[in-house]
């Protein structure tokens, strides 16, 4: 099958992804990739657990102070919400629905800027309270985890816009398909990294 | 299409290197890259040792000698031992699973002008006030109150080649999962893919904990963070674990492939297959599962407990066992075998007992309470460069005579290669099998003098002694290579005894390697179809047909250029008098996205390369009658 062929949905193969040499390699590759984000995560995770609430001599932030479940809460909950429609996007890509594909990935973009919304919001309240990214260990442990994750977000809300927008004259072919695919992947990895800073972060923080 | 084999001019081939992505052209400036800084590496170490020649010298000062040792344990492990072995992995990995090119060439391209210009960046520190000297660990205790921007270039420079060498190492895994010809399964892959494999998978799981470990050394040099600030609440032996998590996996990285690639050059010259292939693949996996397992033995005397330094030095003594089995394959396929001492083999019978050597030592460290003595001592010197030298560099030597007819279709002289062999093997236990004797009286590692009267005089004199006959050794190389140049077409299967994929292509190698993808019949094919006086070389699984290519880039090369001008944007960006450099930083970077933007937004479908244009390359290169 070659790239330039033109489909229909009857044409469309099952895995339109994988249909190609290179798709099939760039999945692969992107699963790879995505094993070596883990490792990198999990440094960040490991030295915050070390580095959680230490700070210099009479330092009165700790994760109990600070940290506050609805907000954490309303955040986690857009963030899911979008992995769940970017699953309907891939759903519509392989049915070969473009429209559909690109309406459920508007409304991703649109949840994803909710939470980097919430996520800027939330750093700024910290920082008006003197918890700054210079303040303690703790807190450049923090704003270094929470905040490679907002860099994560922040590159995934540009990469699908500009695939939006790169595909939005010429429709879906096996070309593209596989760009389209992997960056949900991506989109679902950041979303699996947020249920555990949620986890380790703000719930066991606000245990203690 | 007669254009591929022409002449080109200057200007065009030098934006053809710049612009390619073919593994073999990527193989070459590898190789010249490594060359490169493996020279520079060693000179510094030769200014090293000229200074502890005799007691109280002072042909060097204290602060250069600590920039030296520095600069030469980076730069031999990160930019030297690793696009060495990576210009193996490029030529070979793709020819030795009959693969057209990697799965993604563009990022084969990046990789390497990610390494390249980031090496470029940590060496410009020697011109641009002072290179990094807290040693190649740097460790954060240290580093972080080295004055200058010596610390920075180190963080940024690794940062970036490090970004290279991962995305290389990803490439490569993909390559060998999807890219394989029909019936090459995974236990009929050669030994050098398998150890390409399993050492990329170090990579992919190792450097991530580095690039954390660096960029927490960033935020807290540039950006006042505190991460290794104990009066702010910091941890100094967070970056001791991050680096170390990272450290000894990358021991393996560089070894396991250098023992494939003895594994590739003791059959061939024993003319028997491998003794043991399935327990060497076994060992492989073995070997990097247990190399994750291990780093805090580099860190038995920072406190972390009896239980911690027990489970270390246990799991580090479990490494000895598949390295041992390793080792007796090689012997047992040796034993028996019609033996050929080319250079080679050469190097690889001088391999074995010298890596033994440099292995029993390190068993001896495994034990805790012998480290608390022989910790940052010379014994340690003595055992890593026994390892390194004996294992990665001898590996290297060896597979550069082996490998010359692939890389250039020339052979290199053999007579010269012998003398340089023992020229070197010789400098190499005289400078090393010394200085076990001298951390065991009491010499630290890292010192730029000593009193005289210790007693370690003599040994300090032979070692330099040692490291000249070395450094004359490597230069007895390079006129070989350079020799090469003048000698005839080496041809098809040059040793004879060629076992693989890669010996059964005809040179010089078209661009798209095999005109038709081969078809493998079982470990060592190239060896079964000569076996069965198959005289068109191997056995093919398509009819000659259209073949597709990836296009040439330029792209890589400039997104690279960004990085390496937005690193000296970050490097300058603390200093108060230069308001100038966050421009630079912005600047940079919108190179770097704005070209990857570019290379998302342009489609690349490659060309297809038809029938009849490839039996007119093929006739000029080999003459009428095309791939025989």
């Amino acid at each position: 099958m070659d790239f330039n062929t033109k489909f229909t949905p009857h044409t469309w193969p099952d895995h339109p992804e994988q249909a190609t040499m290179e798709g099939k390699n760039k999945v692969v590759g992107f699963w790879i990739f995505l094993a070596c984000e883990v490792v990198l995560f999990a440094s960040l995770f490991a030295t915050y657990l070390a580095l959680k609430n230490k700070g210099p001599a009479g330092m009165e932030f700790t994760t109990q102070g600070l940290f506050e479940l609805p907000l954490a809460f309303a955040m986690t909950m857009l963030l899911l919400t979008s992995s769940l429609t970017s699953v309907y996007a891939i759903y519509h890509m392989r049915n070969f629905n473009f429209k559909g594909m690109q309406t459920w990935l508007a409304i991703t973009l649109a949840l994803g800027l909710g939470f980097l919304a919430l996520e800027i919001y939330e750093f700024q309240h910290y920082v008006h309270l003197g918890f700054t990214f210079n303040q303690s260990a703790f807190a450049t442990a923090f704003y270094s985890l929470v905040g490679t994750h907002g860099f994560h977000v922040t590159l995934g809300l540009v990469w699908i816009a500009t695939l939006m927008i790169r595909n939005a004259k010429r429709g879906l072919n096996l070309y593209n398909a596989p760009k389209f695919f992997v960056a949900a992947l991506y989109w679902h990895f950041i979303d699996v990294v947020w249920v555990f800073i949620f986890t380790v972060v703000y719930l066991m923080g606000v245990i203690g | 299409m007669s254009s591929y084999t022409q002449k080109k001019g200057f200007g065009a081939t030098v934006w053809d290197y710049i612009t390619t992505v073919d593994h073999k052209k990527l193989a070459v400036m590898y190789l010249l890259a490594g060359t490169l800084f493996f020279a520079i590496a060693g000179f510094e170490a030769l200014l090293m040792r000229i200074q502890l020649m005799k007691p109280n010298n002072d042909f060097v000062s204290a602060g250069f000698f600590n920039e030296l040792l520095t600069m030469h344990g980076t730069t031999m492990l990160f930019l030297a031992a690793t696009p060495l072995l990576f210009a193996f992995m490029n030529m070979l990995v793709p020819l030795q699973i009959g693969a057209r090119d990697v799965a993604f060439p563009f990022l084969n391209s990046l990789g390497f002008w990610l390494f390249f210009l980031g090496a470029v960046f940590l060496h410009l520190s020697f011109f641009m006030g002072g290179a990094p000297d807290a040693g190649w660990t740097s460790y954060a205790s240290l580093s972080l109150y080295s004055p200058g921007h010596g610390i920075d270039f180190y963080v940024l420079g690794l940062q970036i080649s490090g970004a290279g060498t991962l995305i290389s190492g990803l490439n490569f895994i993909v390559t060998i999962i999807t890219m394989r010809a029909p019936g090459m399964t995974f236990m009929r892959m050669p030994l050098f893919t398998w150890t390409a494999l399993v050492s990329s998978a170090l990579i992919l799981f190792a450097f991530p904990p580095l690039t954390i470990g660096l960029l927490m050394m960033l935020f807290d040099r540039m950006f006042g963070g505190n991460f290794f600030d104990h009066t702010m609440g910091g941890n100094t032996v967070i970056w001791e674990h991050l680096f170390w998590i990272f450290g000894h996996p990358e021991v393996y990285i560089l070894v396991l492939p250098a023992f494939g690639l003895f594994s590739e050059i003791i059959p061939t010259f024993s003319r028997k297959r491998l003794f043991g292939y399935s327990s060497m693949v076994f060992a492989t996996i073995l070997i990097g599962f247990l190399g994750f397992m291990v780093w805090a033995h580099h860190m038995f005397t920072v406190g972390l407990g009896p239980t911690a330094n027990a489970i270390f030095a246990v799991a580090t003594m479990a490494i000895a066992v598949p390295t041992g089995m390793k080792v007796f394959n090689w012997i047992l396929t040796i034993w028996g075998g019609s033996i050929k001492v080319t250079t080679p083999m050469l190097y690889a019978l001088g391999f074995i007992p010298s890596f033994v050597a440099g292995g029993v030592t390190g068993v001896m460290q495994a034990s805790a309470p012998l480290d608390y003595q022989l910790h940052d001592s010379y014994f340690i010197v003595a055992h890593f460069h026994y390892v390194i030298v004996g294992g990665i560099v001898t590996a290297l030597f060896g597979s550069a005579h082996f490998y010359w007819p692939i890389f250039f279709n020339r052979m290199l002289n053999e007579t010269l290669g012998k003398w340089t062999f023992w020229v070197f093997f010789i400098g190499f236990h005289l400078t090393f099998f010394v200085q076990h004797f001298l951390g065991l009286m009491g010499m630290p590692r890292r010192v730029f003098t000593y009193m005289e009267g210790q007693g370690w005089d003599q040994f300090n004199y032979i070692s330099t002694i040692g490291a000249l006959m070395m450094g004359v050794g490597v230069i007895m190389m390079v006129i070989n290579c350079l020799m090469s140049i003048k000698g005839k077409p080496a041809g098809r299967d040059p040793w004879g005894d060629g076992r693989t994929l890669e010996w059964a292509i005809p040179q010089p190698i078209p661009f798209y390697n095999f005109r038709q993808t081969p078809l493998v019949r079982g470990l060592d094919p190239y060896w079964i179809e000569k076996q069965e006086g198959n005289k068109e070389g191997m056995t093919y699984a398509e009819p000659i047909g259209d073949i597709h290519m990836p296009n040439n880039s330029a792209i890589p090369f400039v997104i690279s250029l960004g990085m390496f001008i937005a690193a000296f944007g970050a490097l300058y960006n603390p200093d108060a008098d230069k308001p100038w450099s966050i421009y630079i930083l912005i600047g940079g970077l919108a190179i770097t996205f704005g070209a990857m933007i570019v290379r998302s937004i342009k489609d690349d479908h490659g060309f297809h390369l038809h029938k009849e244009e490839i039996l007119e390359i093929e006739e000029q290169l080999y003459g009428k009658g095309g791939n025989k």
